[in-house]
């Protein structure tokens, strides 16, 4: 065999293993591009049919009415404010417990620790949503009992509600931000805080003052993709938060984004079907959104560091 | 040499790795939708079991509609799993040649289904909109269900009048104390807009689409457990799917059960539809023979074994 021979062969290989990477990458972006395709084409429909200002700023929902309204505002404000809520419970607490594996626990701790967190990513999210009517929604009940004794005007829901639904979504979140927000606190060199050390600040003070500041774009990556996976989240949130569709305070039983679309899929038919798809297109565009955000932070986050 | 043989090997083994999961996916999806058909209540093979003791009598009709093979499809409202399920069972059980598979997607998709073609029969647990009948689709009621008005079980209420209930739906009536019962707020629970449940309740209430819902869930079992584990819930259900973990209540002072709706005494009851495209005498042989059967003695039985009133 010569050398020759044996280079024919390897170029073979070369180009065959390429050829099949190609075509496993054009998969993703074929993927991509025909959601996109599709989700612009049926969620358009009902935007000229409806009226994209009555669409967005309607309030009133009754999609099967004898004169049917697609007010979705409540809708996209429940899905705002939820990820809002969640993201202000969810991430302080993700933050701290990644500073506490990271920095603050010793490693016998640090192993039991961390081993929960994977566990708590791996739970399906209709698992969660299950606990949440056991546990939470009978607490939500008697707290609602309390809060509004007496109360004409308030709508009982049996503790389905927006907090119901926050609560499960921050814990939903928890994972990812730990996850992210750690590796991140580590990847902080050494010298920063050997130096915030030996300049006489405490372990704490190391921590807040010079760790965090360093792993900076990482939380924030960890924040963004945790806003991602709450807007997105449909399946734990449909079976806590009442679905009905409310403005989203605290006691309300509200309707989010993708439990909107969960919820009347089956049934759905004309126009209130396209409808459903356009809640879809407008779900879509949040999420591109925050991935664009992702996308420039991290493009920041590695400009900085190139520094 | 040994090393590329292995990459090689490597790479066209992956490939029928990939291969392999993609066809396992398809051969799943297949068979899943078989187990759907075929896994379908027990309930239905005792019928069945009492159908073609009945049997003999037109056997001698059946013995040339033996030969009858092919598959028939339905596609449709979820409320009518049980009954499409053990009629399709039993039916198969007659004609072993043919296969009747069922799908559960919600009434509406079933009359689309049907409309286009996709499947012979539609599955409705409404009547039919004049927009779909304008399509093309004829209504075939095959048998009547009766909506439960539920509560959980520590309720003390004993009863609700038509208006009650009506005020209950509206927000009007909020706490169980105006209604007889004790002081507690009333938790309304519904389904989504598109059940056929709820459209058949809202309609016969007349109250289409003012509904003030506190939680709209999107199916009956998770109604019968909101209501079985929320003090002061109400929420209504299919009648054939209430259990003792809710309490079903009277209304108009009468019992929620098959003779009453059947003597037209409960008023919150619902046609079940199988819907054709054109009329049964124009199907294929196949779709008539299961409406015969369907609407012959056999098939009323299933469906009173399901908890249905039958139609005939």
């Amino acid at each position: 065999m010569t050398i020759t021979g044996k280079n024919k062969n390897k170029a073979v290989v070369e180009s065959v293993a390429q050829i099949i990477f190609t075509v496993c990458a054009s998969f993703a972006i074929l993927a991509v591009a025909s959601i996109t395709l599709y989700m612009i084409l049926s969620g358009t429909p009902a935007i000229f049919k409806v009226g994209l200002k009555e669409i967005l700023f309607g309030t009133v929902w009754k999609p099967t009415a004898a004169e049917p309204k697609f007010g979705i505002l409540y809708v996209i404000l429940t899905s705002v404010v939820g990820t809002m809520l969640a993201i202000l419970i969810g991430v302080p607490v993700g933050i701290l417990t990644a500073v506490f594996l990271a920095e603050v626990a010793d490693k016998r701790i640090a192993r039991i620790v961390k081993p929960a967190v994977e566990l708590l990513a791996g739970i399906p999210s209709v698992i969660y949503g299950l606990l949440g009517i056991y546990l939470l929604n009978p607490l939500m009940y008697k707290l609602e009992l309390k809060i509004f004794a007496g109360s004409t005007t308030h709508q009982f829901t049996g503790g389905a509600n927006l907090l119901s639904a926050v609560l499960v979504l921050a814990i939903m979140i928890l994972p990812t931000v730990i996850n992210i927000s750690e590796t991140s606190i580590r990847a902080v060199p050494p010298s920063i805080k050997a130096a915030s050390l030996a300049l006489g600040a405490s372990h704490i003070q190391t921590i807040f003052r010079s760790i965090l500041p360093a792993a900076k774009s990482g939380i924030v990556t960890a924040i963004v993709l945790g806003v991602g996976r709450a807007i997105g989240e449909a399946m734990a949130i449909t079976l806590v938060s009442g679905s009905s569709v409310n403005a989203p305070l605290p006691f309300n039983s509200v309707r989010f984004l993708t439990t909107a679309i969960v919820s009347e899929m089956g049934y759905s038919q004309g126009t209130h079907r396209q409808m459903l798809f356009t809640i879809g297109l407008v779900l879509f565009v949040f999420i591109m959104l925050i991935n664009i955000a992702l996308t420039k932070i991290l493009k920041k986050g590695a400009a900085e560091d190139g520094e | 040499m040994k090393t590329r043989t292995n990459k090689v090997l490597a790479l066209i083994g992956a490939l029928t790795l990939t291969m392999g999961s993609l066809a396992g996916c398809g051969s799943e999806a297949g068979s899943s939708t078989a187990s759907s058909s075929t896994a379908s209540s027990s309930a239905a093979e005792s019928s069945s079991a009492a159908a073609s003791e009945s049997a003999p009598a037109e056997s001698s009709a059946a013995e040339t509609e033996t030969k009858l093979s092919g598959s028939i499809q339905m596609v449709g409202s979820t409320s009518m799993e049980k009954l499409a399920n053990a009629l399709a069972e039993s039916f198969m059980e007659k004609y072993p040649d043919v296969t009747v598979t069922a799908e559960f997607v919600g009434s509406g998709a079933g009359i689309e289904a049907v409309t286009a073609g996709t499947a012979d029969i539609g599955n409705s647990s409404r009547n039919l909109k004049d927009e779909e009948k304008a399509n093309g689709a004829v209504e075939n009621v095959v048998a009547i269900d009766g909506i439960a008005v539920c509560v959980d079980p520590a309720n003390t209420v004993e009863g609700l009048t038509k208006e009650q209930l009506t005020n209950i739906y509206l927000g009007q009536i909020t706490n169980w104390s105006e209604v007889g019962g004790a002081d507690s707020p009333i938790i309304v629970v519904g389904r989504e807009a598109g059940s056929g449940t709820r459209g058949a309740f809202e309609e016969l209430l007349k109250i289409e689409d003012q509904c003030a819902y506190a939680n709209e869930l999107d199916s009956t079992g998770a109604v019968m457990a909101k209501v079985a584990s929320t003090p002061g819930a109400i929420g209504y259900v299919s009648l054939d799917v209430v259990d003792d973990s809710v309490i079903a209540l009277p209304l108009e002072g009468v019992e929620p059960a098959a003779e009453n709706i059947k003597a037209g005494k409960y008023f919150l009851s619902r046609p079940f539809v199988m819907a054709t495209k054109g009329e049964i005498s124009a199907q294929n042989e196949l779709v008539q023979a299961w409406f015969d059967f369907v609407l012959g003695d056999e098939g009323q039985e299933v469906a009173s074994k399901v908890g249905l009133i039958t139609v005939k």
